[in-house]
């Protein structure tokens, strides 16, 4: 464990020093963009609303019959930008990127194309690792503040059409505004950042460490899933702790 | 690597005590052995010898437990060497990028390392895709290929390096026999046209014997014997004899 975690920051660390070749990279940049937007882009929306909507659903009722129903679009609209869009989405990403990531990478280092890269003297970290690690770092914070927007559309819907909540449209978002500040959907951002480079470096390095055929990237693309999502969680609280105190 | 163009010489490859193990077992045993510039060196043996992991050593994608590779007299373990001299291996598989059009497969070296304006990547593209039999194939995708067009393929991409070393790994496997010849012509050719060192993994006997300068046969991580093709043939070792001769004969049923 302590070696893959050693190995992930090398990789990292080495992604971040191959920076300055961004620019010459930005085609896979765009490519990878295109992709991450084009697979995940409807199951965002689907998510994100209905996450919206079972938040106000399972709330509303509860603070209706306490008179409080007025406060439901700030409970919706904070805990989604704050804590709800960024990890589920973070979690999708992972799951619906990170492995296929994972998986491309891990066919390359099965079948030796990564091996005919290095013959080449053409490094797989800036060809492979680089162009990734951009587009989902910029992909994903994009996606929350969607799946933010898209969330609090949910919520309202179902707000003002469940007879138990009955609040209107504008009374919801009016409350929106009155709790949730530009500050609160940044630290949503910000994590998004993070857990996208979680997921595109645990995918990039499973992918990268595969030993085998179908069965080797099979296993890297478990891997990869499932360590995304246990370092999701964990910085997900670390992240969030830090963020109460700035 | 160095700027294709700037030197048509091929270098010198010395291989002295190249030792590797993986996992607790040792595949390559102390190898020993000279390639001079230019030369088409063959090195025979049957499977699990040891041949393709030999080849990684020289090209630097596996590091030896002990030994040393030179080039021209320099280390490749050094970064400098690999970037000084243009090597190319051919894969087995021809390792092509999935992903990637035939064309930008084989104009990659060049496009990644911005050698070339485009028109000039595309040119020389096709001319090198010509020289392999591939001519107008740029815009096919490695999966619509065959295993024989896959490997000339990679053959015309490691081309395209003008490489002073290039490695073959079972050039003729899984290829018509007609392929097979072109391909064998092809590293003819090379030889003459660019003095391009030539080092040679194959258990096909009549490539080896029909285009080698000279031949080593390994077995089980051991060199056995290195020679001409005439001076390889008249070995009486009985391993060897059984490797250069060994064939199938159907009995008759009645």
């Amino acid at each position: 464990m302590f070696q893959n975690i050693g190995e992930m920051v090398v990789l990292f660390w080495r992604t971040v020093l191959a920076l300055p070749l961004a620019w010459r990279q930005r085609q896979k940049v765009f490519d990878q963009l295109f992709e991450i937007g084009n697979a995940s882009l409807l199951m965002v929306c689907i998510l994100s609303f209905f996450i919206g909507g079972v938040l106000a659903l399972q709330t509303g009722p509860f603070m209706a019959e306490r008179g409080l129903a007025g406060y439901i679009g700030g409970i919706v609209g904070y805990s989604l930008c704050r804590e709800l869009a960024p990890i589920m989405m973070a979690i999708l990403i992972a799951g619906r990127i990170g492995s296929a990531m994972a998986a491309e990478i891990g066919s390359m280092r099965a079948y030796q194309e990564i091996d005919a890269l290095r013959t080449m003297n053409i490094n797989p970290i800036h060809y492979l690792v680089l162009p990734r690690l951009l587009a989902i770092a910029i992909a994903l914070p994009m996606l929350v503040v969607f799946a933010i927007l898209v969330g609090w559309l949910g919520g309202a819907l179902v707000a003002s059409a469940n007879d138990r909540i009955a609040v209107s449209f504008s009374a919801f978002f009016a409350n929106v505004r009155d709790v949730v500040a530009l500050k609160d959907v940044a630290h949503g951002v910000f994590k998004s950042f993070c857990f996208a480079l979680i997921v595109g470096v645990v995918s990039c390095h499973q992918g990268l460490a595969t030993i085998g055929g179908p069965r080797g990237i099979g296993r890297s693309v478990t891997k990869a899933v499932v360590n995304s999502i246990v370092l999701i969680v964990l910085f997900d609280y670390i992240l969030t702790r830090l963020l109460q105190k700035g | 690597m160095s700027n294709p163009g700037t030197n048509q010489q091929g270098v010198a490859v010395r291989v002295r005590g190249l030792r590797k193990s993986f996992n607790g077992q040792e595949v390559l045993k102390g190898l020993d052995f000279d390639v001079n510039p230019g030369e088409i060196f063959v090195i025979m043996g049957p499977s699990g010898s040891g041949k393709s992991v030999l080849l990684k050593h020289i090209i630097g994608l596996e590091d030896p437990d002990a030994g040393e590779i030179l080039i021209n007299g320099e280390s490749v373990q050094s970064p400098e060497v690999m970037n000084k001299y243009r090597m190319a291996l051919v894969f087995q598989s021809g390792a092509l990028l999935n992903s990637l059009t035939v064309g930008e497969n084989v104009g990659l070296y060049l496009s990644e390392h911005r050698l070339k304006p485009p028109e000039e990547i595309a040119r020389i593209v096709s001319e090198k895709l010509e020289v392999v039999g591939l001519k107008g194939a740029e815009d096919k995708l490695p999966g619509e290929l065959s295993g024989g067009m896959k490997k000339r393929v990679a053959i015309a991409r490691a081309l395209v390096i003008e490489p002073q070393l290039i490695l073959y790994d079972e050039p003729t496997s899984e290829l018509d026999p007609l392929s097979a010849v072109v391909i064998a012509e092809e590293i003819l050719h090379l030889k003459e046209r660019i003095h391009v060192t030539s080092l040679v993994v194959s258990h096909d006997r009549d490539l080896a014997f029909g285009v080698a300068d000279r031949i080593a046969v390994i077995n089980d991580g051991q060199i056995l014997t290195i020679g001409t093709p005439g001076e390889v043939k008249s070995k009486a070792d009985a391993l060897i004899q059984r490797f250069l001769h060994a064939d199938f004969k159907r009995e008759p049923t009645n």
